[in-house]
């Protein structure tokens, strides 16, 4: 099985560059927002590791709502930020996509600070490298790969159902799964179809996810004796700070909801990039801190098969810290319109959301972090809206699929390649066809 | 807290009633001529209330805004910006057509009016008895009429007895609003309900998540000082008190299309092709659902409906009875917000995922927020299903729904209704189909066709129809806000800028 990744390039875009970079980046795209897939100057395509790979120009919206803590207002530079999900190690796809988009991407990065041409890209681009606070991938180890294969053998079963299915629709399941196991069989043997065999587990990865997932609970248990009562203290503090800390919630400007929503919707999944600042103080910070790693904790161990907590919709998500731990930006992939991926959020996850949101300046009024927040839907919306940024290229690599068509693709092939299914077995797996 | 009972003598007539008793209705979609005299004709206008009168009215007038009407009326800016988003940006916004799948036959640039036909200011509906109608509207447009507006068009309706164009019964399912605001929302619902807080259908009250929606507030004063209160915010006037807003879509129905398909796609067989059309639908021609009737009562069934909506689709987890993708289920899937009812400790492993294993299991959105109340009516003549396997009329008449609807919240109700259920090609675990009547039927990134329709069928591959044509154009549409009785005269006054 091969892990995923995610990477997160960022570096400040040099002064009196933004409009050329905008310019390249406009040019890399089939629509706008959209990336063809063999653009020359990053051809995604040409890597078979990339699920989703974003371009963004990181440049808050709501720097001024520090101000209501009394500020000064930030002046951070607006950054560029390459940041994508992908199958394997963070250095091999620095390596491959070095080769394979080093003219491109040095002309992207040569927009921005720091950035010196001729260099050695691989490096530079792990260096300027931003590891995630939290992170989430729908299915550990579904490879891109295996997406496609999984998704061509889904296709052909629909084909010969179809062409068979004056005699199929008349037979019993382990017969129907008998003989389009049989055809797909044919399928892989003339070379049609590939079922490639799932690459072994690399050890070092194996070996450190066991590490985190037995070694830091009992980390947590033996400083339990400092952690709880400074836990108890901090969400006492915070309990006062949530009653009092303002509500920034108001109508996202029109023109900036046009800006977002022109670039939504062409196909099942959409990308959402959002960044705010934190509110202010130590507190927040290292509840911020602790409450993000307890997330991608569960994402880890717990939540690696479909479902984040009860949303089976998102496809990627992380949340990474900017500016010295001040601001947060969070990306995701997601299966649906903003609406209906909002609802998601706030009618199946809403604690969770309090729990990681609510650290930002200007949140719905929360109760004990859980409570409150999203439940005012309105206000979480418009707090939503407000600090989305727009995405200026956005790539991935199996268009026109959902989290839920990958998991029935999977569910398919895993019955194709099983010998043969006991009676109920087969008709469940009739039924997903 | 308590909040205070409504006043049905501010609220337009239409939120409480359908008017089955008034078979006959127009709708006239009006452009002001003259501002001051079209201010003027709607202060006067004898708008219908919500008051329950026995006997009911002889005929009823309703009369709704839209954005571009609040501009051509004069409302100051301050006012119009602060109702919705979506209606402020109307419904043939770019963006929005492609999520309202108003794409390709549906596009805006062939309808035959709102977008580039032309937006209305204005919605006059008049409802009478038959035979009635024509009187009615002369005595309700008025001498003052002419001069204040014009209206390129009308729009007539006809009474097909409770039956849609395609045959089917209508208008079985509603919610049922808690006008008392007895039933205080649940933080979570576990059973379905067609109880819907007043809030999702009637500005300025709680909705189902116990906030209220975003609308007008304004200070009192000369202007604003018959207007209601506003309940969350003490010393400010509602303008959207006791209005909400209502969708208008002209849906053309093309009957012979869709009969012939389903006869042609079962070979001929009526029964076939009569299990097939109730199979899109999720009932049959008579109204009667394909699931069975639920033992337990479900909240908000009126008595004499219990034989035909007393159900939800518990009893049906994977479609065999009724298809995920039919209409009604698309469009109420009747469920909850949980799956499965835990409670305790396992409605807590529940919010974590816990109840969330099967691969059919939680894909669905809870209903209670997208809910809407129908309100439309069908236009043209007739068509039996049998005569709609014959060859067309010469000229062959339009048919169709006239749709409407009310809600509070457009994004969250219609909006979220049409898109995320109804145009999705991927509701429930379904993919590469639409809604079988209302859908188009046009590709989608990734997604080449979307012209299939599937039927479950128990432990076996689904059915698979293929090649469904589109039976329902869009013709026409708009958003409107449909006032309060003082809110109405306050717009039409033109409050002090």
């Amino acid at each position: 099985m091969t892990p995923q990744s995610h990477f997160f390039v960022i570096a400040p875009i040099a002064a009196a560059r933004e409009a050329e970079l905008r310019g390249l980046l406009d040019s890399m795209n089939a629509r706008p927002g959209h990336a063809s897939a063999d653009n020359p100057l990053v051809p995604f395509a040409a890597l078979d590791t990339i699920h989703f790979a974003r371009f963004v120009i990181v440049d808050d919206q709501t720097l001024d709502d520090t101000l209501v803590y009394g500020g000064p207002r930030p002046t951070p530079r607006p950054g560029l930020a390459f940041a994508g999900e992908i199958d394997g190690d963070l250095d091999t796809f620095f390596r491959r996509i070095a080769e394979v988009a080093g003219p491109g991407l040095g002309a992207l990065f040569g927009c921005c600070e720091g950035f010196a041409p001729g260099g050695d890209l691989a490096e530079w681009l792990r260096r300027h490298h931003v590891p995630a606070a939290a992170s989430y991938v729908n299915w550990v180890g579904r490879t891109v790969v295996r997406v496609k294969e999984d998704a061509a053998l889904f296709a052909a079963v629909q084909d010969h159902l179809a062409r068979e299915w004056p005699v199929l629709s008349t037979q019993p399941a382990h017969a129907v799964h008998l003989r389009l196991r049989a055809l797909v069989w044919e399928d892989v043997a003339a070379g049609r179809l590939t079922l490639s065999p799932e690459a072994p587990t690399p050890l070092d990865w194996r070996l450190r996810t066991l590490a985190h997932r037995i070694g830091m609970p009992l980390l947590l248990v033996a400083a339990s004796p400092v952690l709880v009562p400074l836990g108890l203290a901090g969400l006492l503090q915070l309990r006062r700070a949530e009653q009092t800390d303002p509500e920034l919630c108001p109508r996202t400007p029109p023109a900036h909801v046009a800006a977002l929503a022109a670039v939504e919707d062409f196909d099942v999944t959409n990308s959402f990039s959002a960044m705010g600042s934190l509110k202010p103080g130590l507190v927040r910070r290292w509840a911020t801190i602790a409450l993000l790693w307890a997330i991608n904790f569960a994402a880890r161990h717990v939540f690696t098969k479909g479902r984040l907590a009860r949303v089976r919709t998102i496809h990627f998500a992380r949340w990474v810290f900017l500016d010295h731990r001040t601001r947060v930006i969070f990306l995701s992939n997601y299966d649906g319109s903003l609406e209906s991926y909002m609802d998601d959020f706030i009618n199946k996850v809403g604690f969770g959301l309090n729990l990681s949101f609510s650290h930002g300046i200007g949140y719905p009024r929360t109760r004990w972090l859980v409570g409150g927040g999203s439940d005012d839907e309105r206000k979480f919306k418009e707090y939503l809206r407000r600090h989305q940024i727009p995405t200026q290229v956005w790539f991935r690599a199996y268009p026109g699929l959902t989290a839920v068509d990958l998991e029935r693709h999977a569910l398919v092939r895993r019955g194709i390649e099983a010998a043969q299914l006991g009676g109920q077995q087969a008709r469940e797996w009739a039924e997903l066809l | 807290m308590t909040p205070p009972a409504i006043d049905y003598r501010d609220l337009q007539g239409l939120v409480r009633f359908g008017y089955r008793h008034l078979g006959a209705a127009r709708y006239v979609l009006a452009r002001v001529r003259q501002r001051e005299a079209a201010r003027a004709w709607l202060r006067q206008a004898p708008v219908t209330s919500a008051e329950y009168s026995l006997p009911p009215p002889p005929d009823a007038l309703h009369v709704a805004l839209t954005a571009a009407g609040l501009d051509a009326l004069g409302v100051p800016a301050r006012v119009r910006d602060a109702f919705s988003p979506e209606f402020l940006g109307g419904m043939t916004e770019p963006n929005r057509t492609r999520r309202l799948g108003d794409v390709g036959a549906n596009a805006p640039a062939h309808w035959q009016w709102g977008g580039a036909a032309g937006v209305p200011h204005v919605l006059v509906m008049v409802f009478a008895a038959p035979g009635q109608l024509d009187a009615a509207v002369q005595r309700y447009t008025g001498p003052a009429w002419a001069q204040a507006f014009e209206a390129p068009q009308v729009l007539g309706t006809s009474d097909l007895d409770g039956v849609e164009p395609f045959g089917f019964a209508d208008g079985i399912s509603q919610p049922w609003l808690d006008w008392a605001q007895t039933s205080r929302p649940a933080s979570r619902a576990l059973d379905y309900s067609h109880v819907a807080a007043l809030g999702e259908f009637v500005l300025g009250y709680p909705n189902e998540y116990a906030k209220f929606t975003d609308r007008p507030l304004v200070d009192a004063d000369a202007a604003s000082g018959l207007l209601p209160d506003a309940l969350d915010a003490p010393g400010k006037k509602d303008v959207g008190r006791n209005g909400t807003y209502l969708v208008f879509r002209q849906l053309g129905q093309d009957v012979r299309r869709f009969w012939q398909f389903v006869y042609g796609a079962t070979g001929g067989d009526a029964a076939a092709a009569e299990r097939l059309a109730a199979a899109f639908v999720g009932r049959t021609r008579a109204g009667d659902p394909l699931v069975p009737i639920a033992a337990d009562p479900i909240p908000g069934t009126p008595p004499e409906q219990v034989a035909q909506n007393q159900f939800t689709f518990s009893s049906d987890p994977r479609g065999v009875a009724c298809p995920f993708g039919s209409h009604i289920r698309r469009s109420n899937p009747r469920n909850t917000d949980y799956p499965g009812r835990p409670t305790g400790i396992k409605k807590l492993l529940a919010a974590l995922g816990a109840s969330s294993t099967g691969f059919r299991a939680d894909l669905i959105s809870a209903v209670r927020f997208h809910r809407i109340l129908r309100r439309g009516r069908e236009y043209g003549p007739p068509l039996d299903p049998a005569d709609a396997l014959g060859p067309p009329a010469v000229p062959e008449p339009e048919r169709g729904l006239h749709f409407i609807a009310l809600n509070a919240n457009i994004g969250r109700q219609f909006e979220f209704l049409q898109n995320a259920w109804l145009a999705n090609t991927t509701f429930a675990d379904l993919s590469g189909e639409t809604d079988p009547l209302i859908g188009s039927r046009e590709p989608s990134p990734g997604c080449p066709a979307t012209a299939t329709f599937s039927r479950p069928r128990d432990g076996g591959p689904a059915e698979r129809i293929t090649g469904l044509p589109q039976f329902v154009t869009v013709r026409g549409g708009e958003y409107f806000f449909l006032p309060g009785l003082t809110a109405l005269r306050y717009l039409a006054g033109g409050p002090a800028a």
